[in-house]
């Protein structure tokens, strides 16, 4: 029993043509957040320090649904989320950011700082001020590649989850193509857990629509047991409590880890919306996902290591 | 078994001492909330229907704590929230940071069926409100005095209220870190007896199909932009084939047991009947914190829990049984 840690940059319709110039930056990020998560982890930084860790770089990474990168409301402006939990239950959210550079350090200090769990839109703007955390002009976060994102979604009209196809390609039947969000779960070798999730929510979304991410048991959850980020279709992971659910089979069924992960993404959550990773008290890692991909790395202590966007082959 | 059951809450964590005229109050608004549930379900009218129009009447009386007599934030405002849940396809809305619209729950009900999405808060909420059309009053309509009053001793001891007290005259208190050394007055009874509370309704119609609704302006003196557990899906408010819960009390306390969610969890996996569910969570997912639920399954039970003092609720089935109570 050793340390496990595994990220995730959105599960979505990732075509298998994706072209390199779009697939070769993501799996660089993912190599280098492993490397940082891994590093810290062999440092004995605490699961939550890294967890935390992990996903700043994610934010910062403008290639990701999150912080720098994240997709726009139907106004074209941004409006970030993020969620951090422990096995303590511990855990802190916040909701309409849009100038705080690293979401998932505001949720943090919601946890630690404050007597609430979640903080949302201009009060969390307010305390992200009081507590001199890092901020830009909203127009940093955007890229031109969002933009673009945005464009193409209006003309389709609908709401759609980050990672786009142009839109040539057929429409998937409920019309979606679905991706967005990064998070990372992280567990020592002593079992302390924690995960934590960020993400710029659904292209095109409507102003104050706020997802699974920060809903502590639907995109983000944590407790004795294990440590889940999940991703996709924030509406159907709500709905089906995905992170929760994976837990309260272990607790509940006795399910292990993978078998509680691959039941909740098989049966709990329709095909083409949700992925998750999640790793166990006793160090075990899964990233299931019932969409064409989903953008993940993995590692433990004994030596597994895993960077990879659609399912092993079979 | 089988047949419609209905329960109403007003809010867990009761002053011993609240004043038999206050008890007498709560209980009548209970009971004629219960009614306008029982006649709906006798007129057929889908569970979802149902929660949702008893919901609105807890929340246009002052009372309890949501829409009129809402929570006061640390800045003297309302900020609203309120989660609806339909059982059979377990469907969902919620909102939150609502400061002029009249039933937060009408709006949160909209947000299912209209909008796209689950869940919309603050100044997008309030526009979703206006482009529906539905009722809006300015923020000051929300304000009672008895809350201003309130608000004005919170800060005075510089605390964060929970939605509800109790009075420190045991060595039992309720609301985590905001205990009192001495007992707040205001207008010469302590203040616990003000506090007000969330509201909700759980319905199983005569179909077997469950349904929940929550809302409230959640804690006194809370920080702008502090999200409770009312509006969160599977917190405070969850409906699924098998049951719909409703929960109330210290909100961080929900949040991290995922109570509402919890209680359908356990039956669905661990087997177990729906009052063993509500007390098995009561008893092994709060921790330190003190809260309380309730629930109806498909089979028409119907099921309540609290592990503080006390907690506002009414429940009725259709075999005739109905019970309004306060305590234990």
């Amino acid at each position: 029993m050793g340390w496990a840690l595994a990220l995730h940059g959105g599960a979505g319709d990732i075509p298998l043509s994706l072209p390199p110039e779009r697939r070769e930056p993501r799996e660089a990020a993912l190599r280098h957040c492993l490397q940082v998560g891994v590093a810290a982890l062999k440092a004995k930084r605490s699961p939550l320090d890294v967890v935390e860790l992990v996903v700043r770089e994610l934010e910062n990474n403008p290639h990701f649904n999150a912080g720098r990168g994240s997709v726009l409301t139907t106004k074209g402006t941004v409006e970030m989320e993020a969620c951090i939990m422990d096995d303590t239950k511990r855990c802190g959210a916040v909701s309409g950011l849009s100038t705080v550079v690293n979401a998932i350090s505001l949720a943090r200090l919601v946890m630690e700082k404050t007597p609430h769990i979640y903080l949302a839109f201009d009060g969390a703007e307010a305390f992200a001020k009081e507590q001199g955390v890092e901020t830009v002009d909203s127009s940093n976060f955007i890229t031109p590649e969002n933009i673009e994102r945005l464009k193409q979604a209006k003309e389709a009209n609908r709401v759609q989850i980050d990672y786009t196809q142009p839109i040539q390609k057929e429409p998937t039947a409920d019309g979606d193509s679905q991706i967005g969000t990064v998070g990372c779960v992280a567990v020592d070798g002593k079992g302390n857990l924690a995960t934590a999730t960020s993400t710029g929510g659904l292209v095109n979304k409507m102003v104050g629509r706020i997802g699974d991410t920060p809903v502590i048991g639907a995109g983000t959850y944590a407790n004795s047991y294990c440590a889940v980020s999940a991703t996709g279709k924030g509406e159907s992971i709500i709905r089906a409590t995905v992170a929760r659910d994976v837990a309260a089979l272990m607790e509940y069924k006795g399910l292990s880890l993978k078998e509680a992960a691959a039941y909740v993404i098989e049966e709990c959550a329709p095909k083409g919306t949700c992925g998750l990773v999640a790793v166990s008290a006793t160090g075990e890692v899964t990233m299931p996902f019932n969409t064409t991909g989903m953008f993940r790395a993995a590692a433990t202590e004994d030596g597994y290591c895993e960077i990879a966007i659609w399912p092993p082959s079979a | 078994m089988g047949g419609w059951s209905i329960a109403v809450h007003g809010g867990a964590g009761v002053d011993p001492n609240l004043p038999l005229q206050r008890q007498e109050a709560a209980k009548q608004l209970l009971t004629r909330c219960l009614n306008l549930g029982i006649s709906a379900l006798r007129s057929s009218l889908s569970a979802i229907d149902v929660v949702e129009h008893v919901v609105r009447e807890l929340e246009t009386d002052p009372l309890f704590n949501s829409g009129r007599g809402a929570a006061l934030t640390e800045k003297g405002t309302v900020e609203m929230e309120a989660s609806i849940m339909d059982g059979p396809k377990r469907r969902c809305g919620a909102v939150s940071g609502l400061t002029t619209v009249k039933n937060p729950i009408s709006l949160a009900r909209l947000v299912m069926d209209k909008s796209p999405h689950s869940y919309l808060a603050f100044s997008g909420a309030e526009e979703f409100a206006k482009q529906q059309g539905v009722e809006l009053v300015d923020n000051d309509y929300f304000i009672t005095e008895e809350n201003l009053g309130m608000l004005k001793l919170a800060k005075e001891a510089n605390t964060i209220m929970f939605d509800y007290r109790i009075p420190l005259i045991g060595l039992e208190t309720c609301g985590a870190g905001a205990a009192m050394e001495s007992p707040i007055q205001m207008n010469g009874l302590p203040i616990s007896v003000y506090a007000p509370e969330t509201v909700g309704c759980v319905v199983v119609d005569s179909q077997g199909r469950c349904a929940a609704a929550t809302s409230t302006g959640g804690l006194m003196n809370k920080m702008s932009g502090r999200i409770g557990d009312s509006p969160l899906i599977g917190s405070g408010t969850y409906a699924c084939d098998l049951c719909a819960v409703s929960c109330t009390g210290e909100g961080e306390a929900i949040i991290r047991g995922t109570l509402a969610r919890d209680v359908a969890a356990v039956m669905e996996y661990k087997g177990l009947q729906l009052q063993e569910a509500v007390d098995y969570v009561i008893k092994h997912r709060l921790d330190d914190g003190k809260a309380g639920m309730i629930a109806v399954s498909n089979k028409g039970e119907v099921a309540y829990g609290f592990n503080c003092v006390g907690m506002f609720r009414g429940c009725a089935t259709e075999d005739g049984f109905m019970e309004v109570g306060i305590w234990e």
